[in-house]
């Protein structure tokens, strides 16, 4: 076990943890963060993706040994409320059917249209590759182009 | 720290993280004693509804959610009914208790089909004793008073009471035995497009399904399972596990060892630490003895057929006659739910608390009271969002697992299978083979004779004997076999149908090509003649209705209509679980010559809709669940081992893969709404068959397709 402060929604956290213990252990059991979702421990699925400065990433693959002084973001800290304009464009398409996957694909999603405020169809399936069992893949391409269409680039 | 009681007073705590605002009454409630608020219930004339002194109306949704939307489109069905506007309810999700709610199981596409007049009954009752309650109050004629928004209005003079202020007086009324039900033409709620109830709590991350749970005490656990069904528990050292920081405990329940820590990081290190020595107790089985014993078995007959019309045999040996035959193979597939298995279990001598996700709550209290020789009354199980079902929630393994390790360690449980565990340990979808045989008769160039020969992995059905195109040809006869296993099989979304509708609807395509129709007329054909003069006993589906898909998939997706360069239609349809669904899928051949579904259109006849949205969205997902099967998915076994563990070789469609536009239409009808979670998937991996043998010439039988390899 060892000592780890972290950067986690813009807030300073200590963690005792073993070096190897994925972020998303961490956020899941160690501070409470259960948004961000346990697919596959693989990097496969996506259900854990992260910003890990402002990129997305998935927590199942990145030790807190490996944090340092990066800055994370989980669902809980895109924004307090569901007003981030990614969230919103979900809603707005009712994207979600059992709901698991989401949290990890809406924060795949706002990663892209950081880096791609007007993503073309294109870009949508190089960029969008997480899992969805329920197969809302339809609504979340819908939801995407939604939000650059409302200017995900404004915030 | 979450709880997962759902409780009115865990909801408003949930609202307040949330930020608030987001159901009525919110601030009003949020001020108020909790307890204070539920002793002032005071009208609820069944389980249903709940309306208290302030006029909060709260809807019970009785059925396990697991995406297929019925937290959303029950208590629509009740809103409705009971006259108040959709956004001035909340909803909750009822506890498990049958003697209130009857049935609480989430399969069969039965939800809305058999709650939908039940329901409609519950909403309306509590409407007319408002309607009564008013009446009483103004000293007026009933008749003259009628609700709306959540008050009741008295015609003639315009006074109105809100639901609120009638509720003390409606609670000593009698419940009437008979109530008017709405005209339909009336309805508001019904048929419009309602938002998933819990979005905002999905896209905002909270705390909603049964991993997430978090209680004090509670220790993770993570368990070593047999590596091959044939394996059986022999003995354990946990040695090194002890030594993991976090494990505080490792105990062994019937076949499993199970690692219990403060973290699941620590419990899953201490699991991959542990020896555990199997022994082979029963044959380690292979997928190639599965194949070659399906091909054995075809070669002949079974005993008793599922159907048997006319004279196969006479028919298929008629020199006259073209011969046409062929053979579809569908593999294994697990259901790898998004959120794996798990379940929160606290075992306290004789007194038991489950939580967690089961598409069959009563069955899983039933299945540990057993394993735990205490009485059903002392088990509480709470039901939370679930990440999926799709069938392996039927059963109850997982759920008697996690109660057997908290009574044998003592403390609150969560127990959670890695990936791994959920693919290698699941009641798997049973591989199939289908051999057809058909004649075609020159002559009239009609299918004179139709032999199905199935054999399925397990004691299933491998075929629906009375399914299309049963009744519409003369000589028909359908054949089953099963092969015994000791791989556990079970339902898997559209069981039966998600492996049977592909054979049959890419073989009566081929026999259209053979016959030189036109795939859709050759069905149009076949349904006028199980209309106007059917063979043998009366088959499982209404002609008219299963037209009915036909006709508009046909006009929706431009059939038989000039395409743009590269583009191929394929065609299929299937009826089940009184569902009619037809699918033409949009193959395109682009740039660097691969193929890609780039659209598919959908009809669907359920009777009527209840939720627009719901219900577009159950049959997009359906069809992009089917097709991400057909494209990638396969399980398969080599000496009692599952040879894929996770994503990484159990694939799945992503975004690149996806069709970039699913169209959904509904025939408009005023039947009875049927079920819509299951319908939607069977036809699309035989449409994608036909389109990719109109574009290529090549027919592809075996699932799943592996286009790129070919």
């Amino acid at each position: 076990m060892a000592s780890y402060k972290i950067s986690v929604n813009n807030k300073l956290v200590t963690v005792e943890a073993d070096a190897d213990t994925p972020m998303l252990w961490v956020l899941r059991d160690h501070l409470n963060l259960v948004g961000t979702k346990f697919g596959c421990g693989i990097a496969q699925c996506g259900a854990c993706t992260v910003h890990f400065n402002g990129f997305a990433m998935r927590s199942c693959q990145l030790p807190i040994s490996e944090v340092k002084d990066s800055k994370i973001t989980t669902i809980e800290g895109l924004s307090t409320d569901g007003s981030h304009p990614v969230q919103k464009a979900w809603s707005e398409m009712d994207v979600p059917q059992c709901g698991y996957c989401q949290t990890g694909q809406i924060m795949a999603a706002s990663a892209l249209l950081k880096q791609n405020p007007h993503p073309t169809d294109n870009d949508i399936d190089l960029a969008m590759n997480n899992i969805c069992r329920c197969g809302t893949h339809y609504r979340i391409r819908k939801a995407i182009h939604l939000a650059a269409e409302k200017g995900v680039a404004a915030r | 720290m979450s709880n997962p009681d759902f409780s009115r007073r865990h909801f408003l705590k949930v609202s307040a993280i949330a930020g608030g605002g987001v159901m009525f009454g919110f601030h009003l409630l949020a001020d108020a004693n909790p307890a204070q608020h539920l002793a002032d219930t005071i009208f609820s004339p069944n389980a249903y509804v709940s309306i208290d002194s302030k006029g909060l109306i709260t809807l019970m949704s009785p059925n396990p959610e697991i995406g297929q939307g019925v937290k959303t489109a029950l208590p629509m069905i009740l809103a409705e009914e009971l006259d108040v506007q959709w956004d001035k309810v909340v909803v909750e999700m009822a506890p498990l208790d049958q003697s209130k709610y009857g049935s609480q199981n989430a399969g069969g596409s039965g939800a809305i089909r058999g709650r939908f007049m039940p329901i409609r009954n519950a909403g309306a009752t509590a409407r007319q004793m408002l309607i009564t309650a008013a009446a009483q109050q103004w000293g007026v004629n009933e008749a003259d008073c009628y609700a709306e928004n959540a008050f009741i209005i008295h015609k003639p003079t315009g006074k109105k009471l809100s639901y609120g202020e009638l509720a003390a007086k409606a609670a000593v009324l009698p419940v009437p035995s008979t109530v008017k039900l709405k005209d339909p033409k009336d309805f508001k709620i019904i048929g419009t497009r309602v938002h998933n109830i819990d979005n905002h709590k999905i896209i905002t991350g909270q705390p909603l399904y049964g991993i997430d749970t978090r209680r004090e005490g509670m220790l993770f656990a993570i368990v070593a399972r047999p590596p091959a069904f044939g394996k059986t528990f022999k003995s354990f050292d946990d040695t090194e596990t002890r030594k993991v920081a976090g494990v505080k405990n490792v105990v062994q329940v019937h076949n499993v060892v199970a690692v219990l820590a403060t973290s699941t990081w620590a419990a899953k290190k201490g699991r991959d630490v542990l020896k555990v020595v199997w022994e082979d107790t029963s044959p380690l089985e292979s997928s190639t003895d599965h194949i070659a014993s399906f091909t054995e078995l075809l070669n002949n007959k079974s005993d008793k057929p599922g159907r048997n019309d006319g004279d196969i045999d006479a028919a298929l040996s008629n020199s006259n006659y073209k011969i046409v035959e062929a053979v579809y193979q569908v593999p294994v597939l697990s259901h790898a739910n998004m959120e794996p298995l798990n379940f929160f279990a606290d075992v306290k001598g004789d007194k038991v608390e489950l939580y967690g996700p089961t598409q069959v709550p009563a069955n899983l209290r039933g299945a540990v009271a057993k394993a735990l020789n205490v009485p059903q009354e002392n088990i509480t199980l709470g039901m939370p969002r679930q990440g999926g079902g799709f069938g392996r929630k039927l059963q109850t393994d997982y759920g008697v697992e996690a109660a057997l390790i908290s009574q044998a360690a003592k403390v609150p449980v969560q127990l959670l299978w890695m990936r791994e565990d959920d693919m290698q340990g699941d009641y798997y979808r049973p591989a199939s083979m289908f051999k057809y045989q058909a004649a075609i008769d020159p002559a009239k160039n009609e299918i004179a004779a139709w032999h199905f020969n199935g054999a399925v992995l397990s004691g299933g059905s491998a075929g629906k004997p009375d399914g299309f195109p049963a009744a519409s040809i003369a000589n028909y006869r359908a054949d089953n076999h099963s092969l015994k296993t000791n791989i556990q099989t079970g339902p898997w979304r559209a069981p039966t149908s998600n492996s049977v509708a592909f054979a049959d609807e890419c073989f009566l395509d081929e026999l259209a090509h053979q016959m030189k129709k036109d795939p859709i007329a050759l069905r149009l054909e076949l349904i006028e003649k199980a209309k106007n003069q059917p063979a043998g006993k009366a088959a499982s589906y209404d002609p008219a209705k299963y037209k009915s898909v036909i006709d508009l998939v046909t006009q929706i997706s431009g059939w038989g209509k000039p395409k743009k360069p590269n583009v191929y239609q394929g065609f299929a349809a299937h009826f089940s679980f009184n569902t009619y669904a037809a699918h033409v899928a949009e193959v395109t051949k682009m740039k660097n010559g691969k193929l890609r579904v780039t659209k598919v259109y959908s009809a669907i006849n359920c009777g009527r809709v209840v939720n627009q949205s719901g219900a577009e969205t159950q049959v997009e997902g359906a069809i992009i669940d089917g097709l991400s099967h057909a494209l990638f998915s396969k399980v398969t076994f080599d000496k009692g081992a599952v040879e894929q563990t996770n994503f990484h070789t159990y694939k799945f469609l992503r975004m690149k893969d996806a069709p970039i536009e699913v169209m959904v239409k509904f025939v408009q009808t005023d039947d009875a709404p049927t079920g819509l979670g299951e319908p939607g998937l069977p036809p699309i991996a035989p449409a994608v068959g036909n389109a990719v043998f109109a574009a290529t010439g090549i027919r592809y039988r075996t699932l799943p397709f592996e286009f790129e390899k070919a």
